[in-house]
């Protein structure tokens, strides 16, 4: 039998609330191999409390060919910036 | 190093950059990281392939001389470390794998590749490990020399192989002092035991040296793969800097390097070093060192051995999705 298994994604959150985030791939059966193999791989020193995996094939990405029409229209919008307005040195609070 | 003389391909003589190659060196030149998505030069996809690759492969089977102690470790506390040691190599092999995958090779592939023959690992780990201080020499010399490697690679241009070198980096240091102070135990305890770690010294030093590969007159590819940004100093660069850090250290456990022209240059700040001989290199990268067959037979056969058990982890997960598809029919 040689078909290979398939790859996932693995997410990991670490111990400080913050969002799940994405550490590496690995090669599994099915999901409940992958969070196994995953506990193993990449949390062996305390660096999460909870696990995703995804499979691979399932994440839809945005091409790099993409990068110029989806990104490059925040560079003009400076005034989303809270830096964009200067305040007054002697007001507080802002 | 855990990836030695890798071949960068040829490039047809007198044949200019392309449009496109000239945009890539940019980028590269710029520091700006390259992607799996991101075009990259077939020269620069191929080589990257065998460089990760070749490091994964020496992850994996620089997992079996140390293994080979794990039962026969002297305490509890030293057979805990060293199978937690042994445990990260494995999944050092394993990040490494998933970053060559990105770039279109499989697993199965690169498996078949090393199995086979086609494709190299590190020359260092086709030496025996005869004594329990050798298990302290290679934690100390070959853990170190690979830091020293992987530290610049954290910087390299492709993306996923900088950040699978972070993650191997942060471990490392782990591997380096454990085996310094396991050394620092036996030079610390009887003479026999000191003996012992003198005597891993002898035959680990030179092996760990030639690990840095072939002097940099003789590496033709290092060019190439500098201008890239996968090879960030030369090999004789960095096995100056082993040998410079090692020294005070070896001085530190009362141990004695095996080299009689090893002397301090306080003209170039350095140690000067004994000639090195490359006869016995090339020898076991071409197969013939003391242990290569051993290394490979043993491999196939944890693979083989494995066989039935990656089969029924299949089976039952068909099995499940099965019964599921069937309970929601
Ligand atoms: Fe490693
Ligand atoms: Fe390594
Ligand atoms: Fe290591």
């Amino acid at each position: 039998m040689k078909s290979e298994w398939a790859l996932w994604e693995i997410f990991i959150r670490s111990q400080h609330g913050l969002a799940h985030r994405h550490v590496g791939s690995l090669h599994a059966p099915d999901a409940e191999m992958a969070i196994n193999n995953a506990r193993d791989v990449y949390t062996r020193r305390n660096e999460g409390v909870s696990i995703w995996v995804v499979k691979s094939i399932d994440i839809a990405a945005s091409s790099p060919d993409d990068k110029a029409p989806l990104f490059d229209p925040a560079n003009s919008k400076v005034y989303r910036h809270p830096t964009f307005f200067p305040m007054p040195e002697e007001v507080k609070g802002l | 190093m855990y990836a030695q003389m890798v071949d960068t391909g040829t490039r047809v003589a007198g044949n200019e950059l392309d449009a496109a190659e000239v945009r890539f060196q940019k980028r590269i030149d710029d520091g700006i990281r390259v992607e799996p998505q991101d075009w990259m030069p077939d020269r620069y996809r191929k080589t990257l392939i065998r460089q990760i690759s070749q490091h994964a492969h020496s992850e994996i089977v620089g997992q079996l001389p140390e293994g080979n102690w794990i039962t026969r470790a002297p305490s509890l506390k030293r057979k805990a470390i060293l199978l937690a040691k042994v445990q990260d190599e494995a999944g050092h092999g394993l990040y490494l794998y998933s970053a060559a995958e990105t770039l279109g090779i499989s697993r199965d592939q690169m498996v078949d590749d090393l199995h086979s023959g086609k494709a190299k690992y590190s020359s260092i780990f086709n030496y025996p490990t005869l004594t329990w201080a050798d298990v302290g020499a290679i934690g100390w010399l070959v853990d170190g020399s690979a830091i020293m490697n992987q530290i610049p690679l954290c910087r390299c241009s492709y993306g996923p192989y900088s950040r699978a070198m972070i993650r191997v980096c942060k471990e490392e240091a782990f591997h380096m002092r454990q085996g310094y102070d396991m050394l620092m135990s036996l030079c610390r305890g009887t003479p026999e035991q000191k003996q012992m770690a003198q005597d891993a010294l002898n035959r680990w030093w030179w092996p760990s040296l030639m690990m840095f590969g072939p002097p940099d007159a003789d590496s033709v590819h290092s060019e190439q793969s500098k201008q890239w940004k996968i090879k960030l100093f030369t090999n004789d660069e960095l096995r100056q800097k082993m040998v410079d850090q090692t020294v005070p250290q070896a001085e530190y456990l009362g141990l004695t390097i095996p080299d009689a022209d090893l002397k301090w240059n306080a003209e170039r700040g350095h140690y000067d070093y004994g000639a090195i001989d490359w006869e016995e290199f090339y020898n076991v990268v071409k197969g013939n060192g003391p242990c290569n067959r051993e290394r490979i037979a043993t491999r196939k056969k944890a693979w083989d051995d494995g066989e039935w058990f990656r089969e029924a982890l299949v089976a039952h997960a068909d099995k499940k999705s099965k019964s599921k598809l069937q309970a929601a029919a």
